[in-house]
Order: structure tokens, then C-alpha cells, then sequence
């Protein structure tokens, strides 16, 4: 079959091909949040702001778990702390750390309000999140 | 440079409209000279797929993530129309050099602690103070023919203290604690972390908690059910 085409007509095939297959690599991937993120939605949406996304393993290179869970009194839940603004500022949940010493302070608001409004609370890539009880609210794909 | 331009063209073939020239091939197999013809049509394979319901397609439920660490913006759960999100740092950028795994966030935390490429603080302000680990293995014998469990306290203290655990979740007592794997997957006993950030139970991760073999000359347990009491 190869020898019928013509040489000059070669590259053209040639080019094709190649872009052909380029075209296969840069096709969008599905992707997925990272396992373990949290999304908390308790009181973001009714308020008009983004749905905060907690990355769980960006803490946890540079925090042990005893840290927050212990020595800070988060729950092992997700949505479960009832965490506000009032009491990050007061010094408590997030706002142990994020009080400009020793990590950057509330005024960024965009840094973990940054998920796609409507999200429902939930931790990503979780068991009972994937196969017992899905989000009540589909999440966006 | 000959041999690469074939080679080329090789491959161009298989995605590309085979040239008119090749159309009298075409012509036995009973198809229409003045639609393009595939080289799909000429083999018969696409004709036949057309009328086969999607349904049919291998492994329809498995949908497998192709980027499992993707970047923030890309993730499907952060809002692009906000700035901060190109702010925030992607997992591919941290996780470099870390050990990985097949399950979880793709990284042996373990391990990435053991060897020392992790130095995570213990308190919130005080880098120098040092974890209070206990070495203390607990073997969990399974009724199951599974290898029994063996409970590792060090990696856990590595990483947490004793209070998170007990005595709300695990009694500190022998034969206080029931715990299967249905409570396990529900988020309860060793599942209120392991599921959800620790590694998942998976058919990848049976054999890091299952990890001892039965004692020789094991056999399952008998039935409990009698003639009175089929039901036990």
C-alpha cells in the first residue's frame, strides 16, 4: 500500500501523523482533586464567597497531624469544626497559623476561598465520599 | 533520513484517510467510490461497532484517573476565575524526590519521613521540639483467613499524638475494640483517617496492615449455627 503514494505526498502523511498523534497528548485529561482535599462549604455560599479548599498535603509536609488535630482541636471531620472568619481572626482553627507570623494572614481571602462556588462540603477521594455516601450535590467534573 | 520518512508515513497511515489511490482496492468490497474511505472501512471493523450499544465498552465503571497530582487550576474542584488559584502551589512541585506509592496522594509519607526528606514541626511554632514515639506493635488476630493485622504504634506517633486516638476511637484495653473492615470503609475506627487522608483501603494496601501469616496448623473457624439455633 506504502509504495503507491507518492514521494512528494510522503511528508504531507508524514505531518499528519505526527500531528495526529501530538493532538492525542494535548487532549484534555480527566482530572481529580487531590486525595485528602478539603472542601468546606458550612458557611461560604450563603455568604457570597468561594467554598474554602484545604490542602491537606501541602499542611502536612510541614505540619504533623498533631498539630491542628490535637494541639488545635480540629475534628476529624470534614465541616465538622463550624470554623468563621470571627474566630480565625480571634486567633482560633486557621487563624493559629494565618495571623502573618507564622504563615501569611487573612487578607488573602482568594488563597482558600478558591473553590468553584456550590461545591458541597466533603473530603476528596475519601471512601465513604466515593463508594457509601456520595456528596449529595454532584460535583463538578 | 529514507528510512525515518517511511517510517513516518508508517505511522501516518494508521490515523490518516487512505489516498484515493487504493480506492479500486475498495471497489470488490461493495462500498460507494465517492465517499471517503477509511482504512477502518476497508478492514469492515468500523460498520460492525457503529451498531453495538456504548454500554458494551471494557471496564465502563473503572474510570481511571490519568493525573492524579494535577495542578490546582486543573483539579476540578478550584475556581479558575480566581487569581489566587494560579497562586497556589501545584502537588506535582512539592512531591518531587518524595517515595511514591500506587494509592493515595501518590506518596509514601512513611517512608518520606523515615529517610528524613520530610521534617515536619510537632508543635505550631517550635520547629526544634521532637515527637514523643512509642514503639509498640500490636498483633490483631483476624477471624478471617486473611493474615492477621499488625498494629505499627511508631509511624503513627510519628505523625500523631495519643490523645487523638484514644480513648474516643480505639480503648486503650485488649478485646475492647471490634473493628472490621465495613467500619473501616465507613469512615469509623481506623477509617476516620485511613480512607480519607492515610492511605486507603484498597486492594493495593491489604497486605500493609494484613501483613502477619496465620500460626501454623490454622483453620478457619467452625460455624457457631446448632439445630436450636441456625441463625446463632
Amino acid at each position: 500500500m506504502g509504495a503507491k503514494v507518492k514521494r512528494t505526498s510522503m511528508w504531507k502523511f508524514a505531518l499528519l501523523g505526527v500531528l495526529g498523534w501530538v493532538s492525542v497528548f494535548l487532549m484534555p485529561q480527566q482530572a481529580e482533586a487531590e486525595y485528602a482535599d478539603v472542601i468546606i462549604n458550612n458557611y461560604a455560599d450563603a455568604a457570597g464567597m468561594r467554598p474554602v479548599v484545604f490542602p491537606h498535603w501541602y499542611h502536612r509536609i510541614r505540619f504533623r497531624c498533631k498539630v491542628c488535630h490535637a494541639d488545635l482541636g480540629f475534628k476529624f471531620k470534614a465541616g465538622g469544626n463550624k470554623i468563621t472568619m470571627a474566630k480565625i481572626i480571634d486567633g482560633k482553627f486557621c487563624g493559629a497559623c494565618h495571623n502573618g507570623e507564622i504563615s501569611w494572614s487573612v487578607e488573602n481571602c482568594g488563597m482558600c476561598h478558591s473553590g468553584i462556588p456550590g461545591t458541597p462540603t466533603h473530603i476528596s477521594g475519601s471512601t465513604v465520599q466515593r463508594l457509601v455516601a456520595p456528596a449529595y450535590k454532584s460535583l463538578p467534573q | 533520513m529514507k528510512n525515518l520518512l517511511k517510517g513516518l508515513a508508517a505511522v501516518a497511515s494508521l490515523s490518516v484517510i487512505i489516498p484515493v489511490a487504493n480506492a479500486s482496492d475498495a471497489a470488490p468490497l461493495g462500498l460507494a467510490a465517492s465517499k471517503p474511505i477509511t482504512s477502518a472501512e476497508i478492514t469492515g471493523s468500523v460498520p460492525e461497532k457503529l451498531n453495538v450499544s456504548k454500554a458494551n465498552v471494557f471496564n465502563r465503571l473503572l474510570k481511571k484517573v490519568k493525573d492524579p497530582n494535577a495542578a490546582p487550576a486543573d483539579d476540578g474542584i478550584h475556581d479558575r476565575a480566581n487569581e489566587a488559584t494560579f497562586a497556589l502551589q501545584p502537588p506535582k512541585v512539592a512531591y518531587e524526590g518524595l517515595p511514591t506509592t500506587e494509592f493515595g496522594n501518590h506518596v509514601d509519607w512513611v517512608k518520606a519521613l523515615d529517610d528524613g526528606l520530610l521534617d515536619p514541626r510537632y508543635d505550631r511554632a517550635d520547629p526544634e521540639v521532637e515527637p514523643f514515639v512509642m514503639d509498640l506493635d500490636i498483633v490483631r488476630p483476624v477471624s478471617a483467613s486473611v493474615p492477621d493485622v499488625v498494629f505499627p504504634h511508631k509511624p503513627h506517633t510519628q505523625w500523631l499524638h495519643c490523645s487523638n486516638c484514644h480513648p474516643k476511637i480505639f480503648v486503650p484495653q485488649r478485646l475492647a475494640n471490634t473493628i472490621n473492615m465495613s467500619a473501616i470503609i465507613l469512615g469509623k475506627k481506623c477509617g476516620v483517617c485511613h480512607g480519607k487522608v492515610s492511605f486507603p483501603p484498597n486492594t493495593k494496601t491489604c497486605k500493609i496492615c494484613h501483613s502477619k501469616p496465620k500460626p501454623a496448623g490454622w483453620k478457619p473457624p467452625l460455624s457457631q449455627a446448632t439445630v436450636k439455633n441456625p441463625w446463632r
